[in-house]
C-alpha cells in the first residue's frame, strides 16, 4: 500500500481547504520559481526520466510528447511568429472515470501550477483548460483558482515571478464525450462543431489555430510540480518498468466500498480492492468480470484478472488496457450482456457521426446488442455482430470506433456461451408458445 | 518528386501528391465519396482506404495521406476489399432501396460504387432512419433520407461560394445536413451542390422526375447568361433541352456554373417567336416570310439601314449581318445596346487580360463600378480564391455583399483622381496588382482614368498584365472584334435615322428614338425588342444553333447545336441570308461552313480555339475624367436576358430569393 508521504495528491478527498492558501500548506506553488529556473530542457529530461505515461488513457510517454514541440516559434505565411499552447483534457466523460473530478474540485491549485511548469517546458503561450460541461461545481472552483493564481501573480506576467508569461483559459464544453477526443477538443476550442481532425498533421505541428499545441490529460500534468520537486527517481521507484509511478484508481461497480485512490502503478488487482474498497461484494466467487479501464477497454473475466499488476503492459497482456484506471467491478448478479448494451448504446448517443463507419455502425451494434440481451437473434448474428464491430475498429478518423468495438468483442470473446443461452432459451420459449 | 509503389508498379509522384492522387496516376480507380478535387479533404466516407506500408497494420484513408518515398501502396489486396465491402455496406444501412423514383438513379456514385466494390446482399435486419426533407429553396430538392454526410455541399458552401449557409446538425446517427433554419440557400451558385452530391440527397427541383440520363442526348455548349463563356453540357430530349450542367475547363469555370445558367433554360420553351409577324394598323399580325421580306424590301433602305446585336449572338450571326450591311453600303453596326460608347478601337483595353486562372494570383485589386457577383459570379469565386491568398480587395461603386472581405471606398467616380493613400500604396506594392472594371465603371468614363492609374501602379509586367474589363453580355467581345461599335454608341445611329433598323435580339436597346424607322427584330423569344417591332422575323436561340462565342478574356470558344428552333423559327444567319436576297445584295456565302470562313477570313482569331491576342493596352488619355455616381446595370441577377425573363424558375428565383415572396407549397 502506497504509503501517506509518497501521496501526490493529499486532499483528494477534499477535507481541507482547496483554496490557495491550502495549497499552499500542502506545497502547492512553493517556489515554482525555482522549479522553471531550471530550464526546458532540464524539465522535459527529469520528466522522460521519471517514466511519466500519459494519463489520459493511451498511456503515451509524456516527457517525449513535450519534446515534440518546437523549440523555435514557426512562422506564418507573413513571417510573424506563431504561439504554441497547452490544452488541458479536463472532458472527463468515460463512463468509469472520475479521477480529474476529484482533482479539479479539490486539488485545482495543482493543476494550475502544472500548467504553468507544463506550459513553460514546452514553450507555449497559453494554457486553455477544457473542462466537461456537467462538471459545474468543479469549474466554479477551477474558476475561483485560476482567479486566485492571477491575483496572487502566480499567472499572467511575470508568472510566480520567474520571468515568464503565462496565462490560463478556462473553457467550459457542452457535454459531448467525443470533445475529449483532443482534435475533436481542439475543433471545440476554436468555435466548431466537435468533430475529431485527421492526422497528420497532428497538433504538436498543426493544432489550436493551426499552432503548434500539446493536449495532456489533468492527471499528467496535476503531478509535474510534484515529480519535480520530488525528482524522477522517487517518482519511478513505483511500478514496474515502462509502468512507473503512481496512479489515481477509480473503482466502481460491485465493491464493498467504492472509491478513487491513489496507488503505486502496476498494484495487483487482488491487493487494490482488498486494501481500499473492502473486496468484491460477496466475496471473491461472486466476481464476474471487470472493465479495468473506462468503458472502451474490453472486459476481463474474474479469472484472469484477479492477480494481474494494474498498469498499462499488464492489461494489455489480457487483451484489455489501463485506460484512464477506472476500474468498474461486476458480480455475478450483473446482467453481463445489458451492461455491455448499454455502453453500446453511449456509443451510439456519443458518435459523432463524422465518418461513416462509427456513425453507421454504432446504431447498427447498439441495435444487434439490444436483441442479443433478449436472445432475440441466431447464433450466427453473433459471429456477424463480431464482423461489423472489426469492420468498424481501425476504420475510422479517430478512436471512438475502436472504443466502440472493443466492449461488444470482449463480451463475444469471453462470454459468448452467455449468448447462446440466452438465444437457445428463446427458441425454446418460441416453441412453446407456438405450441399453445 | 517522391517514388512509391502501388500493387507492384513503381511510380514517381510530384511533391505534396496524396496517396490517392498516386494511385489514380498509377491508373488504380480508388472509390471515394467526400474526396473532390476542388475542396478540401474532409476524409469522412472512408471509402477511399487503401493498405499502406511502412504504416500501422490497419487500412488507411488516401485522400488525406501525403505520397512519402518509398511507400507501397496495395489496392488489391484482401484487406482492402474487405474494408471497402465494410464500408459500402454500413454506407447504404440507412441508405433508402428507392432508386427507381430517385432522380440521381443512372448517374448515382453510390449506385456504381456499390456495383463495384459491395457485397452482394444485405446483413441489416434493423429498422433504417428516415430524415425529414430540408427546404433549400426553389432550386435544390431535398430528400435527406439519402444523404451519406459526405458533408461536400457544406465545404463547397463555406470554401469555394463563401457563404456559410449550409451546415450539419446533431451528431452520430443523428446529423442531419441542413441549410441555416431551413431557409432557401441563396447565393448564385447554390445548385453546384447538386452536381457535387454524390448521391441522390440533394438534386435538381426543377428538374425532378424530368428524364433518365440515358434517354438524354448532351451536346457540348457554351453558356450565354454572362460573358464568362462557361463551359456547359447541354441535355436534351427531342426539342427540349431539359437540363444544363458544367463541363470541367480549368481556364474558365472550373467546374461551376451560375444558377442563371444552369436554370434559364425552361425560358426557351416560354414565349418563344415560332412564326413571322408583321405590325399592320399597330397591332402584330401573323404573316408569311415572302411578305415580311416584301414589306422590307419595300421600304428600298439603299444603305440607310442600321443593326443592333443583343447579347446572346454567336459571332456568325453577327458576322452574317455585318455582311448584309456591307453590302448594303452601311457601316451602322452596334453591340452596346445600353448606349455605353467607351472606345473600342484598342480591344487590349476592353479585355479581361489578367485572365480567370492568372486574377487569382493577384495580391492587390481595384475594383471600379462591379458588382461582380452578379455581373460574373465565377469571376467572383477566382476572386475569392485570391482573397484567401491574402489579396487585399478594394471597391469603388454601391456596396454589395461580397464573399470575401473586402474594403467600398465609395461611389463617386471622382475617387480614381484622388484614391486614399493606403490604397495606393497597396497597389503600388503589389507583386501582381490589378484593376477591374465593370460596366457601372465604363458608364461613367473610367475606362481611360483606370487606365492612368494602371500606367502609374504598372500593371503590365513580366507575366502580368492586371489591366481588366468586365463585361456581361456574352456577344459582347465577339461583337467588339467584329467591329460593332460605333465611335458614338448607340446615340449616333439615331441621329443617322435609318430607314431600316435590324435588331438581332437586341432587347435592352431603348427604342424610342427609332420612332421613325422599320424596326426589324431577328430573335427567339418575345421580349421587349420584339415588343417594339415592326416586322418579327423568328430565329434561334442558342440551343439551336451551332456557333462561336468569345469570353471576356478573348477566350474563343465554339458550341454545338443541340435542339431545333420551334415552329417556322430558323437559324438567325439564314434569315439575314434570305434577306439580302430580298433585298437584292449578295453577302458572299450560301452555307454555315462558308460563312464561317468568310468570318475567319476577315478576323483570324475567330477562327483558332483559345485566347486571341489582342496587343498591348494603349497609353491612356489623362484628360479624361470620371465623373458621376456609379451604378450598376444589373437590377435582377436573375432577370438580365430574354431567355432568364421567360422562364418561369427565374421568375421564382427572383421573387423569392430577392424580393423576399414566399411561395405556398401545397400540400403533398
Amino acid at each position: 500500500m502506497l504509503a501517506d508521504k509518497d501521496r501526490i495528491f493529499t486532499n483528494l478527498y477534499g477535507f481541507q481547504d482547496w483554496h490557495l492558501a491550502g495549497a499552499q500548506a500542502r506545497g502547492d506553488w512553493d517556489d515554482t520559481k525555482a522549479l522553471i529556473a531550471r530550464g526546458q530542457e532540464a524539465i522535459i529530461d527529469e520528466l522522460k526520466e521519471s517514466g511519466l505515461r500519459g494519463r489520459g488513457g493511451a498511456g503515451f510517454p509524456t516527457g517525449l510528447k513535450w519534446s515534440f514541440m518546437p523549440k523555435e516559434s514557426p512562422k506564418d505565411a507573413q513571417g510573424n511568429s506563431r504561439p504554441s499552447f497547452l490544452v488541458i483534457n479536463a472532458d472527463e466523460s468515460e463512463p468509469g472515470s472520475c479521477k480529474d473530478r476529484e482533482i479539479l474540485r479539490h486539488d485545482p491549485h495543482k493543476l494550475i501550477e502544472g500548467a504553468l511548469v507544463a506550459g513553460f517546458a514546452m514553450r507555449a503561450r497559453a494554457a486553455y483548460i477544457y473542462i466537461r460541461g456537467e462538471y459545474i461545481r468543479e469549474a466554479e472552483n477551477l474558476f475561483a483558482a485560476v482567479a486566485e493564481a492571477y491575483d496572487a501573480g502566480l499567472l499572467g506576467k511575470n508568472a510566480a515571478g520567474s520571468g515568464f508569461d503565462f496565462d490560463v483559459f478556462v473553457h467550459r464544453g457542452a457535454g459531448a464525450y467525443i470533445c475529449g477526443e483532443e482534435t475533436a477538443m481542439i475543433e471545440s476550442l476554436e468555435g466548431k462543431k466537435g468533430q475529431p481532425r485527421l492526422k497528420p498533421p497532428f497538433p504538436a505541428g498543426a493544432g489550436l489555430y493551426g499552432c503548434p499545441t500539446t493536449v495532456n490529460n489533468v492527471e499528467s500534468i496535476a503531478v509535474v510540480p510534484t515529480i519535480l520537486r520530488r525528482g524522477a527517481v522517487w517518482f519511478s521507484s513505483f511500478g514496474r518498468e515502462g509502468n512507473k509511478g503512481t496512479k489515481l484508481f477509480q473503482i466502481s461497480g460491485h465493491v464493498e466500498k467504492p472509491c478513487v485512490v491513489e496507488e503505486a502503478m502496476s498494484i495487483p488487482f487482488r491487493e487494490l480492492i482488498e486494501t481500499h474498497c473492502g473486496g468484491i461484494r460477496g466475496g471473491w466467487d461472486n466476481l464476474l468480470a471487470v472493465i479495468p479501464g473506462g468503458s472502451s477497454v474490453p472486459l476481463v473475466p474474474a479469472a484472469e484478472i484477479m492477480d494481474c499488476p494494474m498498469d498499462f503492459d499488464g492489461l494489455k497482456a489480457l487483451g484489455s488496457g489501463l485506460g484512464t484506471a477506472a476500474v468498474i467491478v461486476m458480480d455475478k448478479s450483473t446482467d453481463i450482456v445489458r451492461a455491455i448494451s448499454r455502453l453500446s448504446y453511449f456509443y451510439k448517443h456519443e458518435s459523432c457521426g463524422q465518418c461513416t463507419p462509427c456513425r453507421e455502425g454504432t446504431g447498427w451494434m447498439w441495435r444487434m446488442m439490444e436483441r442479443l440481451r433478449v436472445g432475440d437473434a441466431t447464433v450466427a448474428e453473433i459471429d456477424m455482430l463480431y464482423g461489423v464491430t472489426k469492420q468498424v475498429e481501425g476504420h475510422t478518423i479517430c478512436a471512438l470506433g475502436d472504443a466502440a468495438a472493443w466492449p461488444i468483442q470482449g463480451l463475444i470473446k469471453h462470454f459468448r456461451p452467455e449468448l447462446e443461452r440466452r438465444i437457445a432459451e428463446r427458441e425454446a420459449g418460441d416453441v412453446r408458445e407456438a405450441a399453445e | 518528386m517522391p517514388k512509391v509503389t502501388v500493387d507492384g508498379t513503381e511510380i514517381e509522384v510530384p511533391n505534396g501528391a496524396t496517396v490517392l492522387q498516386a494511385c489514380e496516376m498509377a491508373g488504380k480507380e480508388i472509390p471515394r465519396f467526400c474526396y473532390h478535387e476542388r475542396l478540401s479533404i474532409a476524409g469522412n466516407c472512408r471509402m477511399c482506404l487503401v493498405e499502406v506500408k511502412p504504416g500501422p497494420p490497419k487500412p488507411q484513408a488516401s485522400c488525406a495521406l501525403p505520397a512519402t518515398e518509398g511507400q507501397e501502396i496495395r489496392t488489391d489486396s484482401a484487406m482492402v476489399k474487405a474494408a471497402r465491402e465494410g464500408v459500402m455496406e454500413f454506407l447504404l444501412i440507412n441508405h433508402p432501396l428507392d432508386c427507381p423514383i430517385c432522380d440521381q438513379g443512372g448517374e448515382c456514385d453510390l449506385q456504381d460504387q456499390s456495383m463495384m466494390y459491395g457485397r452482394g446482399g444485405t446483413r441489416y435486419n434493423e429498422n433504417k432512419r428516415a430524415v425529414t426533407h430540408k427546404y433549400m429553396g426553389p432550386l435544390i430538392k431535398t430528400i435527406m433520407t439519402r444523404c451519406i454526410h459526405c458533408t461536400r455541399c457544406v465545404r463547397f458552401s463555406e470554401e469555394v461560394a463563401g457563404v456559410d449557409e449550409i451546415g450539419a446538425l446533431y451528431r452520430g446517427e443523428d446529423m442531419q445536413i441542413t441549410t441555416y433554419l431551413e431557409r432557401a440557400a441563396s447565393h448564385e451558385l447554390s445548385a453546384n451542390v447538386i452536381d457535387l452530391c454524390p448521391v441522390g440527397a440533394l438534386t435538381s427541383r426543377p428538374y425532378a422526375y424530368e428524364a433518365r440520363p440515358w434517354e438524354l442526348k448532351k451536346t457540348l455548349g457554351i453558356d450565354v447568361s454572362d460573358a464568362m463563356g462557361t463551359n456547359i453540357r447541354v441535355d436534351s430530349r427531342g426539342r427540349e433541352v431539359l437540363r444544363v450542367l458544367p463541363r470541367n475547363n480549368d481556364d474558365v469555370n472550373e467546374e461551376w456554373i451560375s444558377d442563371k445558367a444552369r436554370y434559364q433554360i425552361d425560358g426557351l420553351l416560354r414565349r418563344r417567336l415560332d412564326r413571322v409577324w408583321i405590325r399592320r394598323e399597330g397591332k402584330l399580325q401573323p404573316a408569311s416570310w415572302d411578305e415580311a421580306f416584301a414589306a422590307i424590301a419595300a421600304t428600298n433602305p439603299g444603305a440607310s439601314v442600321a443593326a443592333v446585336a443583343g447579347d446572346l449572338l454567336d459571332c456568325e450571326t453577327m458576322f452574317a449581318a455585318k455582311r448584309l450591311l456591307g453590302a448594303l453600303g452601311s457601316t451602322l453596326i452596334e453591340s452596346r445596346q445600353t448606349g455605353l460608347s467607351y472606345p473600342a478601337d484598342n480591344l487590349a483595353a476592353v479585355a479581361f487580360n489578367s485572365t480567370f486562372a492568372g486574377i487569382e494570383e493577384t495580391d492587390a485589386v481595384l475594383v471600379i463600378g462591379s458588382h461582380l457577383r452578379w455581373e460574373a459570379p465565377l469571376l467572383n469565386v477566382r476572386l475569392r480564391k485570391a482573397a484567401r491568398r491574402g489579396a487585399k480587395i478594394f471597391l469603388i461603386g454601391p456596396h454589395w455583399e461580397t464573399t470575401y472581405p473586402a474594403e467600398f471606398l465609395g461611389e463617386d467616380a471622382q475617387l480614381l483622381h484622388s484614391l486614399p493613400d493606403h490604397v495606393a500604396s497597396a497597389m503600388q506594392g503589389a507583386a501582381r496588382p490589378a484593376i477591374i472594371v465593370g460596366a457601372g465603371g465604363l458608364a461613367v468614363g473610367a475606362l481611360h482614368p483606370a487606365l492612368a492609374l494602371g500606367a502609374g501602379w504598372n500593371l503590365t509586367r513580366e507575366g502580368w498584365n492586371g489591366f481588366n474589363v468586365v463585361h456581361m453580355a456574352a456577344a459582347r467581345m465577339g461583337a467588339l472584334m467584329l467591329g460593332f461599335a460605333q465611335a458614338g454608341g448607340v446615340a449616333d445611329f439615331a441621329r443617322a435615322a435609318p430607314k431600316v433598323l435590324i435588331s438581332l435580339g437586341a432587347d435592352e436597346l431603348d427604342h424610342a428614338p427609332f420612332a421613325q424607322s422599320l424596326k426589324v427584330y431577328i430573335g427567339h423569344h418575345g421580349d421587349r425588342g420584339a415588343a417594339a417591332a415592326d416586322i418579327i422575323l423568328p430565329g434561334s436561340a442558342f440551343t439551336e444553333k451551332p456557333g462561336t462565342y468569345v469570353n471576356m478574356e478573348g477566350r474563343v470558344q465554339f458550341a454545338d447545336q443541340s435542339v431545333f428552333a420551334p415552329g417556322d423559327a430558323r437559324e438567325d444567319w439564314t434569315i439575314l441570308r434570305a434577306l439580302a436576297d430580298a433585298l437584292g445584295v449578295s453577302v458572299g456565302f450560301d452555307s454555315f461552313d462558308q460563312l464561317r470562313a468568310a468570318m475567319i477570313a476577315e478576323v483570324p482569331a475567330l477562327g483558332q480555339a483559345g485566347l486571341a491576342q489582342y496587343g498591348a493596352l494603349p497609353s491612356a488619355d489623362t484628360s479624361v475624367r470620371a465623373e458621376g455616381r456609379i451604378a450598376y446595370p444589373i437590377k435582377d441577377f436573375y432577370l438580365t436576358n430574354p431567355i432568364a425573363r421567360a422562364s418561369v424558375v427565374m421568375q421564382r428565383c427572383s421573387a423569392e430569393l430577392l424580393h423576399g415572396e414566399i411561395e405556398a407549397e401545397a400540400a403533398e
